[in-house]
């Protein structure tokens, strides 16, 4: 090792607690879903019984469009806040919250023609178990996602939200992009992937 | 500590008579005057009379059929590297110990010689270690396929075992045959190769099945099908147990591979495959046994006892125990098993039929003479 | 004090500093209300290995009814039933509410001490993740009280601590004990992964000035890469647990093999958790002997950059073997070799281990103090239970090995001979920075010779038992399978191991008021909790220390012979 030491002027850096805490969220959030995704993937095409996801999926444009497109809104917000536009910051940002709650619309919509048209429910075959645990765990963290953002929208229109707050937004952001890159998965393995098998 | 592995087993007085070829078929059930001078010549002939030594005693470096041979000779390598590891940094640690212990307060003065570390001993140290690896791996390697590929002759027998809770179906496909708990299996000689093979699935949970000195272990996996293969080379009556925890009478299922030479093999076979005959004296046991829904769950040949839940009982009372092993197969053990199961194997699926006492000491008859 | 300021509680209540109602000196309310809220790290890591000693006690008796019941062949003294949830808590409770606890308290206590810091990153959340810890304790051990199974025995889970699948689905376990343990683990997750998430950030982000990554303890490290494994590998568990809740409540068909699904994917994601949880719960345990081993043989740590690198390799090929607990199951041969090399593997850095704390100890001047003992112990017993180890890596040695007393004796072997004695070690090493008195020498004595000869006296015999065709999770055996001896031998080795731990939990509580007063750095320690008093104040560091060297306080106490000379 080296020889050198530290003196009084040589700076001293160390990561940001706020970013590694989010970061190591969102790694056992990954690891939690990836199990999830594993048995999905595993039990394509194993299910005894109908529905199958050829017969009753269809590809979510418009969910994935709201989805993708808030972690689009959420960077302006951000871009609006750190140029100081305040009023850009909360239009922006309540568009995105907007956009998250569409697309729990959409999941909601899309379960119902499942469950109610289709005769699909958890307890039906592999393909219901699967989808409706991994769609489910998903929007489970949409809906914290939304809460968050709703938090952070309502501090900022009561004026509690300070510029010291930056970093709290960014990491909100940074998870909101994180349930997005599932959303990404969970669209390839089951409306691409086991949609065509 | 010099360990005897050997402790406590069995190995008693082994027959080594060979078989001989012999002129005369079979041992026919009728009685014949071939039938009378076949069943001298049996008596005679040590090999083909069932061993009754008991293989209690199930020691894995005592292996008695070839793949557990197989296992054992890489057990034996396994251990020769591991005890030589262990006396070899046993040894280092025990020295260090002794040889750098403080001696005192002259010792406190000051501390020894504040070394760091050294590349080249740290780099070296991982040559040995890679080294044993890469042997255990080759070795490992070449065995798992010595078992699992193994090759098998043509007319190798086949059984189909599956596991329940907490009995084991066994069935011989070649022969249409269906027991229960106790697998019988030919004996192997090591120059003419006559091997097993045990197909192994199950009703309901997992099970595992494990005769120690016949093989290593394999479950028993619902809509899964496993194979193991067994060749035995000395005869006798082999314990073991399921190995997968699969509910209160886990402990109590055990397993009887009884090893048979291949005369008495195939006559424990046509034994099997024999229905029981009318016998006017247990008519009313068998009628018994039909009116109080006991066939609901068990089957016995030859009657409309069809059940499958429970173990085929048409040959009940040539079963050394009953309950898959946890009872001797006599009348006393049978009475309290038909008075209340759940006194002999509390937590087993089998429910207390509550039968009359004339009901029951009929039912008892009728089935002790189902050999 | 020197300036007025109060250390403990002790000092409230008096006229410089009235108390404030609910904090009068000494009282039981202000111990309590001291122990629900507090946020501090060493209160919380105390609470963290007071749960720890309490379910060592709860789970050690399951153990001894265990072993009396298979003291003597066809023994009748507990139902097969309530034997098997006897065992299934047993091994729940000595991984998730023993274990586990002991590892984050020792790193909640020690972790921001060693790195100079004054508390962990998130004080609340740490508080929140003991309280979780301990609730789901409390959750599965309410399944005893709860609504009775099947068979009336109550609803202990008695599925052992594997829960295998489909054993578990309502067919086969129609009461709510699957429930209970399913439930109560999800919770107790939550409260690991939060935990281990603080102190990863801890690590990262509060060390003090001067401490990179390469001059941390080399305790710390470990407890950076047992987070680490605890953050990535837990989830695997929650999320099986999460697919059985679904299976046994909404009809899901995971595991179910009539509808298609495999039984043997709940073992793939239950090892997928469960080989990295039994190196979470040894490296904190290679840290603990990694700052016992040096200080008492009064040189630093043989090669500490291949240390750190071995630690890292250990958790990251932790992540690959998990199989090799599945041989058995009638995996394919390419898959068996596969999962039996990455198993050989993990040796090699583990082993690198060993060779470096002999190292350290050749040349040394080797103080045999208690926690000396126990680490020399640890040693000893760690090297066999990792041969022990190779031998069941070894698949067709496996096929035979498996699922029997030999694998019982190996793994207590690591989690008692290696886990549990350097957590004796860790003790009296760190009593005395806690408690500001010294754990008493005699009684010390007595623990660790009459645990060492239970210990030996309980799992070697299990060895041989397993040789011998002696399966796990049975309730009794029949005379003549040569196993009464060692099984009689074994349950009088685990009652000397219950004395030896009873003298322990008395020694804890009576050198607290009796104990040598021990001083800031009664063992002569150059890492930093030596550098501040014993117990530490509520800030732990009155200025924030600077470090040069990985031995700061070696630095201090040899200003004309400091580490970072050399290094």
């Amino acid at each position: 090792m080296s020889t050198e030491y530290l003196t009084a002027e040589t700076e001293w850096k160390l990561p940001s607690p706020r970013r590694t805490a989010v970061i190591l969220v969102i790694l056992t959030e990954s690891a939690l879903f990836t199990i999830f995704v594993v048995a999905y993937l595993f039990y394509i095409g194993k299910s005894l019984n109908p529905p199958y996801p050829h017969e009753v999926l269809e590809f979510p444009w418009l969910g994935s469009i709201l989805l993708f497109g808030s972690s689009g809104t959420i960077v302006m917000a951000e871009k609006a806040l750190k140029k100081g536009s305040v009023s850009g910051f909360h239009l922006w940002w309540a568009i995105t919250a907007g956009m998250g709650f569409g697309f729990l619309i959409y999941t909601a919509t899309e379960w119902h023609k499942l469950i109610y048209k289709d005769g699909l429910t958890l307890g039906t075959n592999l393909f219901g178990s699967t989808y409706y645990s991994l769609v489910g765990l998903h929007a489970s963290h949409v809906v914290v996602g939304f809460i968050l953002l709703s938090m952070i929208l309502i501090f900022s229109l009561t004026g509690k939200l300070q510029h010291r707050h930056h970093e709290h937004v960014e990491m909100i952001s940074w998870y909101w992009h994180f349930v997005d890159g599932v959303w990404a998965v969970v669209v390839t393995v089951v409306y691409i992937i086991s949609a065509n098998s | 500590m010099e360990m005897n592995w050997n402790c406590g087993s069995r190995h008693e007085h082994e027959r080594q008579t060979p078989v001989r070829f012999r002129r005369f078929s079979l041992i026919q059930r009728n009685r014949s005057i071939l039938g009378v001078a076949a069943l001298t010549l049996l008596t005679l002939a040590n090999a083909s009379a069932q061993d009754s030594t008991i293989r209690a005693v199930q020691n894995i470096f005592d292996p008695l059929s070839a793949p557990a041979e197989i296992v054992y000779r890489v057990s034996l390598l396994v251990l020769a590297i591991c005890a030589g590891i262990f006396l070899v940094v046993g040894g280092l640690l025990t020295y260090a110990i002794i040889r750098y212990r403080r001696k005192g307060a002259a010792d406190d003065r000051e501390e020894p010689p504040q070394v760091y570390g050294a590349a080249a001993i740290e780099l070296a140290w991982t040559v040995p270690p890679i080294l044993i690896v890469v042997v255990l791996v080759l070795v490992t390697a070449r065995t798992i396929g010595e078992i699992q590929k193994p090759k098998l002759p043509n007319d190798a027998e086949q059984v189909r075992i599956i596991g329940h809770r907490f009995w084991w179906e066994v069935r011989y496909p070649k022969y249409d045959v269906v027991t229960a708990n106790e697998i019988h299996v030919p004996l192997s000689d090591r120059s003419k190769r006559i091997a097993t093979e045990i197909v192994l699935e199950s009703a309901d949970v997992i099970h595992g099945f494990w005769v120690p000195q016949l093989n290593g272990k394999t479950m028993l996996v619902p809509n899964y099908r496993n194979t193991m293969w067994v060749e035995p080379y000395k005869t006798g009556i082999y314990l073991g147990n399921c190995t997968v925890l699969c509910g209160a009478q886990h402990a109590n299922m055990l397993i009887r591979v009884i090893v048979d030479p291949p005369k008495r093999f195939q006559q424990w076979l046509n034994e099997q495959k024999a229905t029981p005959g009318n016998d006017q004296a247990v008519e009313e046991g068998k009628r018994q046994f039909i009116a109080n829904s006991c066939g609901a769950c068990h089957e016995i040949g030859g009657t409309n006892a069809k059940g499958v839940f429970g173990p085929n009982l048409t040959h009940f009372a040539s079963r050394q125990t009953l309950g898959s092993g946890v009872a001797e197969n006599n009348e006393a053990n049978l009475r309290s098993w038909l008075q209340d199961p759940q006194v002999l194997k509390p937590g087993c699926l089998m429910p207390n039929m509550k039968l009359g006492d004339k009901q029951l000491e009929s039912i008892l008859t009728y089935l002790r003479t189902l050999k | 004090m020197p300036n007025g300021i109060p250390i403990t509680t002790k000092e409230i209540g008096t006229e410089a500093n009235p108390a404030r109602p609910g904090e009068e000196h000494g009282t039981i309310t202000s111990w309590i209300q001291d122990i629900v809220f507090t946020v501090d790290h060493k209160k919380l890591g105390l609470m963290y290995l007071g749960m720890g000693w309490l379910f060592f006690i709860i789970a050690g008796t399951m153990a001894a009814i265990i072993r009396t019941q298979l003291f003597l062949p066809d023994n009748h003294l507990v139902s097969p039933q309530a034997f098997n949830s006897l065992f299934t808590m047993h091994g729940t409770s000595m991984i998730f509410f023993v274990a586990m606890p002991m590892i984050f308290g020792l790193a909640n206590y020690m972790v921001p001490l060693q790195i100079g810091a004054r508390d962990m990153a998130f004080p609340r959340l740490n508080a929140f993740s003991f309280w979780l810890t301990f609730f789901g304790a409390c959750l599965m051990f309410f399944s005893y009280v709860g609504a009775p199974g099947l068979y009336g025995a109550g609803a202990a889970p008695d599925v052992a601590w594997f829960a295998i699948a489909p054993l578990t689905s309502r067919a086969f376990s129609p009461g709510t004990s699957v429930d209970y343990w399913s439930l109560g683990l999800l919770v107790t997750g939550v409260g690991s992964v939060t935990g281990g998430i603080n102190i990863m950030v801890t690590i990262f982000c509060y060390r003090c000035k001067g401490m990179t990554l390469y001059r941390m303890p080399l305790f710390v490290w470990l407890s950076l890469v047992t987070m680490f494994l605890v953050v990535t590998f837990l989830p695997p568990l929650s999320a099986a647990q999460i697919m059985l809740v679904l299976e046994r409540f909404f009809g899901a068909k995971f595991f179910e093999t009539q509808a298609g699904g495999s039984a043997i994917l709940w073992q793939h994601f239950f090892w997928i958790f469960g080989h990295p949880e039994v190196y979470i719960l040894v490296l904190p345990a290679f840290g603990v002997i990694s700052e016992v081993v040096p200080v008492f043989s009064r040189k630093p740590i043989f090669g500490y950059p291949m240390m750190v690198a071995a630690s890292v390799m250990i958790g990251f090929v932790s992540a690959g073997v998990w199989a090799h607990h599945m041989f058995t199951i009638g995996m394919n041969s390419y898959s068996i070799t596969f999962f039996a090399f990455a198993t050989f593997v993990i040796a090699i850095p583990t082993g690198i281990k060993i060779f470096n704390w002999l190292a350290t100890m050749f040349g040394g001047k080797i103080r045999l103090e208690i926690p000396m003992l126990f680490a020399i112990a640890f040693l000893f017993q760690f090297l066999i239970a990792g041969l022990t180890g190779i031998m069941l890596g070894c698949a067709p040695f496996d096929w035979q090995l498996n699922d029997s007393y030999f694998v019982i004796a190996h793994f207590h072997y690591v989690i008692v001979g290696g886990i549990i004695f350097a957590v004796f070690a860790a003790s009296y090493y760190w009593y005395p920075k806690a408690f500001g008195r010294m754990l008493n020498k005699q009684l010390g004595l007595w623990h660790f010779w009459l645990f060492t000869i239970g210990f030996h006296l309980t799992f070697d015999p299990q060895h041989i038992a397993g040789i011998l065709g002696m399966p796990r999770r049975i309730y009794t055996y029949h005379p003549g399978r040569g196993w009464e001896i060692w099984n009689q031998i074994s349950t009088i080795g685990a009652f000397l191991q219950a004395i030896a731990a009873l003298i322990f939990v008395i020694n804890l509580f009576v050198s607290a008021r009796k104990g040598a007063v021990a001083g800031d750095d009664p063992w002569d320690g150059w890492t930093l909790e030596w550098a501040t008093s014993s117990p530490p104040p509520d800030y732990n560091f009155e200025t924030t220390p600077e470090v040069k060297s990985r031995r700061p306080v070696w630095d201090l106490k040899h200003p004309e012979d400091p580490d970072w000379k050399f290094e």
